[in-house]
């Protein structure tokens, strides 16, 4: 029995040997080429992005520090006038976060529901589980701007376009993010619940969400930061809050860049500051929730 | 025998009842109250009143379906026939739809005997079934018609213009011109415009037939007029795809190139010293904060609009997310394959080459793949502030307003690039490093 696997040990070891080198050297042929394709392909893809674009790049490299330092040199000048131009601006900042915060609730509301409903072991109507994951990803392959460009010719300009945009966008998002995390969750509770009678929405709200509540409220703090983004974003396109009125004083162009300052300023506070709570957030969650 | 007094444990119990039922209430009312207060912030009551419906059934009826306008020059009698009133979809000189007959009048049948006929000296005849035959003849400016004071609301007339609506069309008479909208489902001249000999040609002749042009084999002229079509531009089209997937690519392996090796000054595990690890780690916090929107618009300053713009906003933002997440996972390295690895006499170099970058490949990969995806749509936003890609098309084609079944094509389109660039990104991520989950 146990010299069967060691019959005829001294030459196969050689074999062995070459058969494992040169499998070495075609993975490395392999890898080198894809490392060769990937050069090539970054190479020529900056040059074509290079010949499209209407300044060169090389020449673009040195006045890349014109205009910040125009800016900041304008508002250097004026900086008595900052902590005001900033007051000014907060209703906008206001409103750049309360789209982000409505669209983040409501597009996690929809999320929730969607990622449920397309669970497999959780799902209401488990045939239908295709037809709701077909719908999350169009959801989620729909960008913001394309939803919100059509609602503002349709409703006029105003952050109400913007809200539901980014809300579909998350709900696809989170969606999945979300059936990911059920997907995992333990189905005892859930048994335990239709044992007692319980309906379709009382096990998923005593079975399965407390199980899930921290990793969907990390995942619903990193959705909130990142529509942060979005929403100013797509105030630039015309949906209000502090991307219009970055805008509006730009293309004031000079003798209004103290504006555009106070604006650079609270737009990157904001983002920064709710990066920042986001993450520790996240971390206490993912914390507790490992132990 | 000793006496457990329960009470306590009681009346804990009863306190975290009863925080929890406070909880369970107060929470959904501050929400609650949030939306409240954000219904009256955004004027969503001003906004019905504000909303254009008409606008929204424009949009809709027109991004499946197409018209033909039909116009008399009325001071010259000259008639012209064109797809959507452009000067590309124009009929050829001579040729005509088979709904208008060309007699010594031209007659334009818009269906279920609804007819229109153009009568010399400037005169229209409008026959409506149930309704009569309206007759209107424009003279210098001014339009004299047979309708009296009693006019249905579907006719807007006064003595400059008169617009009749039908199901079946809308007709506009001014000093200047009569004009017909006659409309019919689908897209059309989608594939060729008239000019091209491939027009209205079936497409079993295209690939089988005899030659439709002499000079060019079938499949390849026919490639060619589609390709060059003036309506539906499907080149440009093209191209400004390839220039939004160009910006995510250059911007996302960029942005990763330059990330890997920062990530290593903001670890802790393999940059000694504190201060040079809290300069990266603040820089990162600042590409990021700064945030594409401010990126593009700086860089726009500088290198003009373009895709190149787009792909460095790209790039810049994401070698700040990049570090984040790459240092992250610096740290959480396993020491045990590095020290295996010095244990066989490696240098520094063959240490990280075997012992850290095996380790951190797949979730890089992981991360670097899925931002892939998401940049398609980044970019897709940022050519539409910066100018260039599907963005910059989609935004111009919602701004003229008429072209909604353009503005329909662009988004189908943009929605399935970034599908395909979803599953693309998936796929080559199990390819690359397995089946594993890519949790983050």
């Amino acid at each position: 029995m146990t010299d069967a696997s060691n019959t005829g040990p001294a030459a196969p070891l050689g074999t062995v040997q070459t058969n494992y080198m040169a499998q070495l050297q075609r993975r490395r042929l392999y890898g080198g080429l894809t490392l060769l394709l990937f050069v090539v392909l970054m190479i020529s893809g900056f040059n074509v992005a290079d010949g499209r674009n209407a300044g060169g790049f090389w020449d673009g490299l040195q006045n890349i520090g014109d205009y910040p330092a125009d800016v900041l040199s304008e508002a250097w000048a004026k900086r008595a006038d900052l902590p005001a131009l900033i007051w000014k601006y907060v209703p906008a900042l206001l409103e750049t976060i309360n789209i982000a915060a409505v669209s983040t609730l409501i597009g996690a509301a929809i999320g929730l529901v969607f990622s449920l409903l397309s669970t497999r072991g959780l799902a209401r109507w488990p045939r239908l589980i295709p037809l709701f994951r077909r719908m999350m990803d169009i959801m989620r392959a729909v960008p913001e701007i394309v939803i919100a460009l059509v609602l503002i010719f349709v409703l006029g300009g105003g952050p109400v376009p913007a809200m539901i945009a980014i809300a579909i966008h998350t709900a696809g998002a989170l969606g999945k993010m979300f059936s990911e995390v059920a997907e995992n969750a333990d189905l005892k509770p859930v048994e335990g619940l239709a044992s007692t009678g319980a309906t379709w929405f009382q096990k998923m709200w005593y079975g399965v969400l407390p199980q899930v509540a921290p990793n969907f409220l990390s995942y619903g703090l990193l959705r909130f930061e990142i529509n942060i983004r979005a929403s100013a974003i797509l105030g630039f396109v015309g949906a209000g809050g502090l991307g219009y009125e970055l805008r509006n004083s730009m293309s004031w162009g000079p003798g209004r860049f103290d504006e555009a300052t106070a604006i650079f300023i609270l737009l990157f506070s904001t983002i920064v500051f709710f990066d920042q709570l986001s993450s520790r957030y996240r971390n206490r969650l993912a914390d507790g929730d490992a132990i | 025998m000793t006496v457990v007094d329960l009470s306590p444990a009681k009346t804990e119990a009863e306190a975290l009842f009863r925080r929890k039922r406070l909880k369970m209430f107060v929470f959904p009312a501050v929400i609650l109250a949030y939306f409240v207060y954000v219904f009256f912030a955004f004027d969503v009551m001003g906004l019905a009143k504000r909303a254009n419906w008409d606008n929204a059934v424009t949009l809709v009826s027109d991004s499946w379906s197409h018209k033909v306008h039909v116009t008399r020059t009325n001071k010259t009698g000259e008639m012209s026939y064109a797809v959507e009133g452009e000067r590309k979809g124009t009929y050829p000189d001579g040729t005509y739809p088979d709904w208008v007959t060309v007699n010594d009048i031209v007659t334009v049948d818009l269906g279920r005997d609804h007819y229109v006929r153009f009568l010399p000296d400037r005169r229209t005849e409008i026959d409506i079934p149930g309704f009569g035959t309206i007759a209107a003849q424009a003279n210098g400016r001014q339009i004299a018609t047979n309708l009296g004071q009693e006019i249905p609301n579907w006719i807007n007339a006064s003595n400059r213009r008169v617009a009749v609506t039908t199901p079946e069309g809308r007709i506009t008479i001014t000093g200047s011109k009569t004009e017909i909208f006659n409309y019919f489902p689908g897209w059309e001249l989608f594939w060729f415009t008239f000019n091209s000999p491939y027009y209205g040609v079936p497409l079993t002749d295209i690939l089988f037939g005899a030659r439709v042009d002499p000079d060019r084999h079938n499949i390849t002229g026919a490639i060619t007029d589609w390709w060059n079509n003036a309506m539906w531009r499907h080149k440009d089209v093209a191209w400004a795809i390839g220039e939004t997937i160009l910006m995510a690519f250059l911007g996302t392996f960029g942005a990763a190139i330059i990330a890997l090796p920062l990530a290593f000054l903001a670890a802790k595990k393999f940059a000694p010293f504190a201060l040079i690890r809290s300069v990266t780690r603040r820089f990162f916090d600042f590409v990021r904060g700064v945030d594409a929107l401010i990126w593009t618009v700086v860089l726009a300053r500088a290198f003009g609009p373009g895709p190149l713009t787009g792909a460095l906003a790209i790039l810049i933002t994401d070698t700040g997310t990049f570090g984040k997440i790459f240092s992250e996972a610096l740290e959480n390295v396993d020491d045990k394959q590095i020290e295996g690895i010095s244990s066989t006499g490696a240098n520094p170099v063959q240490r990280y080459r075997f012992g850290v970058i095996p380790q951190i490949i797949p979730v890089l990969l992981a991360q670097v793949l899925y931002f892939l995806e998401s940049n398609t749509r980044s970019a897709t936003i940022i050519g539409a502030i910066t100018g260039g890609g599907i963005g910059l098309m989609l935004t111009q084609a919602i701004q003229t307003q008429k072209d909604w079944e353009e503005v329909a094509y662009y988004i189908t389109l943009i929605i399935l690039m970034v599908m395909v660039m979803d599953w693309f990104s998936g796929w080559l991520r199990a390819k690359l490093i397995g089946r594993t989950d890519a949790h983050t």
